[in-house]
């Protein structure tokens, strides 16, 4: 082959390496416009009445005074919702404004527009609701046997999983009930938007969410306009996780502006966004586990119950993957797995990072640490022995046809030498300085733990990206409704187009309704693969049309050209053509990426619901101080299966990131709910991480095997890493304590074994 | 409400402050009548450190200071750490060492970040996470974060070298 001389080489960086973000200078500098940041000339406040009981009958509302108020332009209730009243992720079950009950404690019953925020209060405080205030359903166990809360009546969802000879039984048994509690997922930036009535009568939000089309679709319906004429723009998003997958304040927003005929802009206090959107689901899980006396696997027997909170939300979906990834990334060949989902007058909970398998990490991973207890063996041994490879049948029956390197994430992670250097800093002791009862009792202790979730929506959900590629003069601009919300979509999207295109300069068009079809939800790993796929599609039909198009006006062999490093150039090396000279005229491609199809689990839980798996480990090493239940985890490490690595320095900071929020549910992270009524709303009550409570995150290896049927092979990253993190960490806990401590978080009373309510 | 007009130093620049109600929040007060939306409002409570600025070199939470008390006084928000259309060692730091995800604590990181090596250009790893530990970050993990730093200081000390 003739040398190709290449005259302008493309530096900016492609797949594989670390390029930085393209956001990364107006985020430092400030000038990045987050959702809350928006403003408009002549712009009113927005704000939302909500219900301070969990459970009630509405009898009357008044709102005469809050309307009398000066400065007041707007206060709206379920009687001015033109459309449909109530909405939902996967079925509309959920109000837009409470009209005759409400249902949980924070559940939007009235909405005010006004000149400042300070009267947008006032009226607020103005509106007078006649509650009639009934018992609220706060037991899981008891809600489905309950009278129904709901019209859809309590049970959400029940999956029975009945997988193989179903009289197998081990000659080693272990039995344990595991509890998680409710977690946030505490992003940041909290849920706001700018809405701004059209002259087509219409509406445009800008707002931070993570799926922009499925927004505007359930507004459109409440709002009884048609999606045309309802247009959402991505604000910048100050972190998701899972809790913007539900519509918050988008419907009410736009009922504000189209009342007023003016710009509204609604911002969140985090109080309000405590209660505005939906949190992890509570767990309690009865596991029993049957091995032979080798340490074979034989059987798992489970239950499952979630509560749901007072609408559905994704709770069907998550119940589903609690059910199918409940006992784990092992081969087993008999399984009894019942998973329910409830309704009750507690906080609705929906999506949150790990979705369903983080609470059943924690049971199956204490199971396999108590079955390994039982048999006198290793526990990484037994776990290697029963790990999950290519080839192998899930509990659903279906065969893993991608990579499942299972053992080597957990050999990696447990190999991998620990950098732990004993400080001699007494800040570095559980409850950091003079807040230790003795330093000569601190304990310290280790452990592993294991776990793996489905990429991709399920269960023949017809999942799919669109993106446009337009190419003119050398420069590609790719519009894609993908939401950004710090995972570092954009990253990537500039990297596979100039992979693909050899281009130097990508420009990203905002994501909006009205410019490209639905990108689908940035959650469950799946914006990698999805609209990551759907950008490399369109950018090679755009490559395509490009040859085609330079074969013909310059009568050379189309087979003979190629396009590479911003030259289109002939493999004969007889032409040369730059890309900007040859894309005057433009080139553009608009691409919809559908992934391969998936099915419904049947009536057993069988079925090949799922396209592709990930698997990660984590080791942690915690120090206790048994006298007064303080905790510090020292050193975690991890493990992680992600196809191919596409950009290091992003996937360090997703397990970087993940694992705190792991540790976080470990130790500190609770929504305290007492009688429906959320006790903790605020970060000075609901405690995330700072940086004195995490530890050094050690990446003891990314493990690249590459993915069939993925764009470039690679897995998506975000959600493995708050899987097995909170496992591990947990099980270091009964390590250096030697207690059970079967409730997450572990709270120090559960350390020094008091009642936590012995008050 | 009780309303009031003054005038506000911020980032060397004087800004009146016309007809505002005395209660507003210097935070509230940057961002909305000010047009510096760099001060975030992730808690508003002191909490989060998202709203971090200095008044007269003292790193403050902008959302528990009235902005009517902040009259006379040095204000420095994130859109004044350097001179328009540069960055500071710091952002520069925290792109080249990844610690930016969403973003939204990022500001109020980094005028902490900024103060905390103006005082000890050599800080560590425990000094570093004392002194950040008033600003939550939900997305990294600090690990970046804590990488940032060390490059930052690194860099200010051969530049003061």
């Amino acid at each position: 082959m003739t040398d190709i001389q290449i005259t302008s080489p493309v530096s900016a960086p492609r797949i594989g390496e670390s390029a930085p973000r393209p956001d990364g200078v107006p985020k430092v500098t400030g000038a990045f416009t987050f959702s809350s940041d928006l403003w408009h000339n002549n712009m009113l406040w927005g704000g939302t009445l909500r219900s301070p009981h969990p459970s009630a009958n509405i009898k009357s509302i008044d709102i005469s005074g809050a309307l009398a108020i000066n400065g007041v332009s707007a206060v709206l209730t379920h009687t001015d919702v033109p459309g449909s009243l109530l909405y939902g992720l996967e079925h509309a079950d959920q109000p837009v404004l409470a009209a005759d009950v409400v249902r949980y404690e924070g559940e939007s019953v009235a909405i005010v527009a006004a000149d400042h925020p300070e009267t947008v209060r006032r009226a607020l405080a103005a509106i007078v609701v006649d509650y009639q205030v009934t018992v609220p359903l706060v037991d899981p166990e008891a809600a489905e046997a309950a009278e129904p809360i709901h019209p859809d009546g309590n049970l959400i969802r029940r999956l029975r999983l009945r997988h193989g000879d179903q009289n197998i039984q081990g000659e080693i048994q272990v039995e344990g009930t595991y509890e998680v509690g409710m977690q946030d997922q505490a992003f940041l930036g909290p849920e706001s938007g700018l809405a701004l009535p059209s002259e087509d009568g219409g509406v445009e939000l800008f707002v931070s969410t993570q799926w922009l089309h499925s927004d505007r679709d359930q507004v459109a319906v409440c709002l009884g306009l048609p999606p045309e004429k309802v247009r959402f723009t991505l604000s910048g998003v100050g972190g998701a996780f899972g809790a913007r997958e539900d519509l918050s304040l988008h419907a009410h927003l736009c009922l504000l502006a189209l009342h007023t005929g003016r710009p509204v802009k609604m911002v969140y206090s985090r109080e309000e966004s405590f209660h505005g959107h939906v949190h992890r689901h509570p767990a309690r899980m009865w596991y029993r586990h049957h091995a032979d006396t080798e340490g074979n696997l034989l059987r798992v027997e489970a239950r499952l119950i979630l509560d749901g909170g007072a609408y559905a939300s994704s709770s069907g979906a998550v119940i589903s993957n609690a059910t199918c990834f409940a006992a784990g990334p092992y081969l087993i060949p008999s399984a009894d797995i019942d998973g329910s989902v409830v309704r009750t007058n507690n906080p609705p909970c929906g999506a949150m990072r790990g979705f369903g398998a983080v609470q059943t990490c924690i049971g199956h991973e204490a199971q396999m640490d108590k079955l390994a207890a039982a048999l006198g063996m290793d526990p990484v041994e037994l776990r290697l022995k029963n790990v999950l490879k290519s080839g192998d049948k899930l509990l659903t029956g279906q065969i893993i046809t991608g990579t499942a390197p299972v053992a080597e994430v957990i050999k990696s992670c447990v190999e991998h030498p620990s950098t732990l250097v004993q400080s001699d800093d007494m800040m570095s002791l559980p409850g950091g300085a003079g807040r230790t009862a003795d330093p000569q009792h601190i304990v310290r202790g280790q452990a592993m733990a294991v776990g793996f979730k489905n990429l991709l929506f399920s269960e023949g959900f017809d999942d799919y990206s669109s993106a446009i590629c337009h190419l003119v003069d050398g420069v590609a601009t790719i519009t894609c409704a993908c939401a950004e919300v710090g995972q570092g979509f954009v990253t990537l999207a500039q990297q596979i187009t100039r992979e693909v295109l050899g281009v130097e300069e990508v420009i990203l068009a905002p994501a909006a309704t009205a410019t490209v079809g639905s990108a689908g939800s940035t959650s469950a790993s799946r914006q990698t693969w999805m609209s990551g796929g759907a950008i490399q599609k369109a950018c090679e039909a755009v490559r395509q049309q490009l040859l085609e198009r330079v074969a013909a006006e310059h009568q050379v062999d189309l087979d003979d050209l190629v396009l590479a490093d911003g030259q289109i150039v002939s493999l004969a090396g007889n032409f040369s053509l730059s890309l900007a000279a040859a894309t005057t005229e433009p080139l553009e491609a608009d691409i919809e990426y559908h992934h391969a199809p998936t099915y419904p689990v049947d009536e057993n839980g069988q079925g090949n619901a799922h396209v592709s798996f990930a698997f990660a480990a984590h080791r942690a090493v915690v120090d206790v101080d048994p006298d007064l239940g303080l905790v510090k985890v020292v050193e975690l490490t991890t493990s992680q299966d992600v196809g191919r690595l596409l950009n290091p320095l992003q996937a360090i900071g997703q397990l970087e990131g993940g694992t705190s929020q792991g540790v976080g549910l470990a130790i500190m992270e609770e929504v305290l709910v007492t009688d429906g009524h959320i006790r903790n709303a605020s970060f000075t009550d609901y405690l995330i991480p700072t940086a004195l409570d995490m530890p050094p995150v050690e990446i003891a290896a990314f493990i690249e095997q590459p993915e069939p049927g993925a764009p470039f092979g690679a897995k998506g990253i975000g959600e493995p890493p708050s899987i097995s993190s909170t496992a591990a960490v947990v099980a270091a806990l009964r390590d250096a304590t030697k207690l059970e401590l079967p409730r997450v978080p572990v709270r120090p009373t559960d350390i020094v074994q008091l009642e936590s309510d012995a008050s | 409400m009780t309303t009031n007009h003054y005038t506000l130093k911020v980032n060397g620049k004087e800004h009146q402050v016309a007809d505002a109600w005395t209660g507003e929040s210097l935070l509230w007060v940057l961002r909305e009548r000010l047009g510096l939306p760099g001060a975030k409002n992730a808690c508003e409570e002191g909490e989060c450190g998202s709203c971090s600025v200095r008044i007269d070199n003292e790193v403050v939470c902008g959302c528990l200071v009235l902005a009517a008390t902040a009259v006379d006084c040095e204000i420095t928000t994130i859109e004044g750490l350097a001179p328009e259309g540069e960055l500071a060692d710091v952002q520069e730091a925290f792109i080249e060492a990844g610690a930016v995800q969403c973003g939204f604590c990022t500001p109020g990181l980094l005028v902490t970040i900024d103060k905390l090596l103006e005082t000890n250009n050599q800080p560590d790893d425990l000094t570093v996470r004392e002194a950040i530990s008033g600003n939550l970050c939900r997305c990294t993990g600090y690990g970046r974060i804590l990488e940032a730093v060390n490059l930052a200081a690194t860099k200010r000390r051969e530049a003061t070298s």
